[in-house]
């Protein structure tokens, strides 16, 4: 019991002065936050400000020049990608990362490591993202913008995870299709997985974050509630240079 | 998970939506080459022979440039010493076929056959482990670096032109064909090499295999995807590098597949040969589509007729004709006939 209540305190991933250096540019400049095992965290910033590299330095993409990632508590700093990936990592990028050649079908059997998707899980994605079977074997380059952010997520969830990390997924999509990826997302948060996601999507965030880290100039400058931080409109104008209510 | 379990969707489910709809258009350039040489040579008999010739000549040039596709599309390698593999796959099975000269002189298939298979085998063997060394060694510490790539590859092909020269000697080595594929078929007035109909079925075994894999294995569909998007292949758990591996190994051995059938098909071995194939093999590459083994097959058919049409209707023209060709298609489709999407 005791082993079972430490395991739940510990932070599912934990930057500890995290730097990233890529060619001659000082991107992360000491990173630190935690993610809780569970639950959704948001990870906000400007633009420029460093989620994105944040994001690929956690998945191994780009190497910390400094300090440590940590996944369950242990050292994953030099770990390389797909070995965290075998671990339980998923990583979404902006760009969505599908295979445009490929069919729906292929993108997901690739993604299912243990070979076909197992049935279940598939038909509880079907059941999040209703498209996906019916493009089932269409080429994943035919897919409209929203589709293929679904099946991009889809890859990513084929297989249980311990962490997902989504880098914009409401980036370029119309509000309608938002709306139905608020929903997916509140079902995945009620899996057992923990997601990190970086967004620009104000209402997309409060919708759905348990915690924020706020990140600026490759440091992170604030971390707390969601809640709270949908609370402080003050604290919003002076972390993020935006009101609540232009993002509602 | 709240859903039931439900089977996974049949061939049906994605009516909906364009399935990979295949591009015919590029596949017809090479009826309408045919087409299009048989009145300005004339004679059908003389069509026919330049036809089959330049079908064979296609097909070897498919067997070296299919590896390097996919190792260009796959690594983003510009591997100028691919011609090595395909020098040393001919001098493997002409030391192999050398040896074993009776058995080529016999009148019999089988133990003609007897002679040519170790000496494939050899090609493929010593291209492989070649082809393992090189980018273990060579490549390797200039991924992402074209300039270097280029460099080192063509100082590759160089140095192991000269230890060829070392090994084998500077001279030229003649390679009689084996007995039961010499000589030529009569078919009406149509005289067909014997050899050149052999290459088109190897030719043609080799693309319906690497067909298969690509198409109808896990191996394969990596590849494709590793094609597109490598970091995302790695993001999803899977060893690029070994891939990257994988894929050079075969590819170089297939280069040498290539050269051994070209030796044969010359009748004769020397060390410059994989330089000077390493041209025509980039064009086919380029024309077909960084990375589409589909592409280079098409590609290679093209040159291959065009090379064989030309030759004799404009011997001058012959040298430039592959060039004027690839100007042509990529002025129609700037990244080839098939290209790969990559992101």
């Amino acid at each position: 019991m005791w082993r079972r209540e430490r395991r739940m305190a510990e932070a599912m991933l934990r930057l500890d002065g995290v730097h990233t250096h890529i060619g001659q540019y000082h991107i992360l400049q000491g990173v630190d936050f935690e993610v809780p095992r569970g639950g959704l965290t948001m990870l906000l910033g400007r633009n420029g400000a460093g989620k994105t590299t944040c994001l690929r330095t956690i998945m191994g993409l780009w190497r910390a020049s400094k300090g440590n990632v940590r996944l369950e508590g242990h050292d994953v700093t030099r770990r390389p990608t797909p070995e965290l990936a075998r671990g339980g990592v998923a990583y979404v990028p902006e760009n969505m990362g599908i295979f445009a050649g490929l069919t729906v079908r292929e993108n997901m059997l690739l993604a299912a490591r243990a070979g076909a998707p197992d049935a279940r899980r598939l038909a509880w994605i079907f059941g999040l993202f209703p498209a996906l079977e019916k493009f089932w074997n269409g080429l994943a380059g035919n897919l409209s913008g929203g589709q293929k952010q679904m099946l991009a997520i889809a890859r990513a969830i084929v297989e249980p995870r311990k962490l997902l990390l989504i880098d914009e997924p409401t980036k370029g999509l119309a509000p309608a299709i938002i709306g139905a990826m608020i929903e997916a997302f509140r079902e995945l948060k009620s899996t057992d997985t923990t997601l990190l996601v970086v967004e620009q999507n104000f209402h997309f965030a409060t919708s759905l974050g348990d915690s924020v880290a706020v990140m600026d100039s490759g440091r992170i400058v604030h971390t707390g509630t969601m809640a709270a931080l949908a609370a402080d409109a003050a604290l919003q104008q002076r972390l993020l240079g935006l009101s609540l209510d232009a993002h509602q | 998970m709240t859903a039931p379990a439900s089977t996974v969707p049949g061939q049906d489910a994605g009516s909906a939506i364009p399935a990979a709809r295949f591009d015919w258009r590029p596949l017809a350039l090479v009826p309408a080459l045919m087409l299009a040489a048989a009145p300005l040579v004339g004679s059908a008999p003389t069509w026919v022979t330049l036809t089959v010739a330049g079908l064979a000549m296609g097909m070897m040039v498919f067997m070296m440039a299919s590896g390097l596709t996919l190792v260009f599309g796959l690594m983003d390698v510009l591997n100028f010493a691919h011609g090595v593999f395909i020098s040393l796959g001919a001098y493997a099975a002409a030391s192999v076929l050398l040896t074993l000269k009776p058995a080529m002189a016999a009148k019999s298939v089988a133990t003609n056959l007897s002679a040519m298979l170790p000496a494939v085998a050899a090609a493929i063997a010593l291209a492989c482990a070649l082809g393992w060394f090189f980018e273990r060694v060579i490549i390797r510490p200039v991924y992402r670096d074209h300039l270097r790539q280029i460099l080192v590859t063509m100082g590759g092909l160089i140095v192991f032109e000269q230890l060829i020269h070392v090994v084998w000697g500077p001279d030229i080595i003649p390679l009689p064909r084996p007995q039961a594929i010499a000589g030529s078929f009569i078919v009406g007035e149509a005289a067909i090499e014997r050899y050149r109909v052999l290459a088109v079925v190897v030719g043609l075994a080799v693309f319906a295999f690497l067909w298969m894999v690509l198409n109808r294995t896990r191996l394969g569909l990596l590849i494709r995807a590793g094609v597109e998007n490598p970091e995302m292949v790695e993001s999803l758990g899977y060893r690029i590098r070994r891939l990257f591996i994988a894929v050079f190994v075969a590819g170089s051995g297939l280069a040498g597949l290539g050269g051994a059938m070209w030796a044969m098909y010359q009748e004769s071995v020397n060390a410059q040969m994989g330089m000077q194939m390493i041209v025509v093999i980039f064009i086919v590459v380029i024309i077909g589509g960084l990375g589409s083994v589909g592409g280079a097959f098409l590609g290679a058919m093209l040159v291959g007729l065009l090379a064989n049409y030309t030759g004799y209707l404009a011997p001058k023209l012959a040298l430039g004709s592959n060039i004027l060709l690839m100007v042509l298609v990529l002025l129609w489709r700037p990244q080839g006939l098939y290209a790969i999407s990559k992101s």
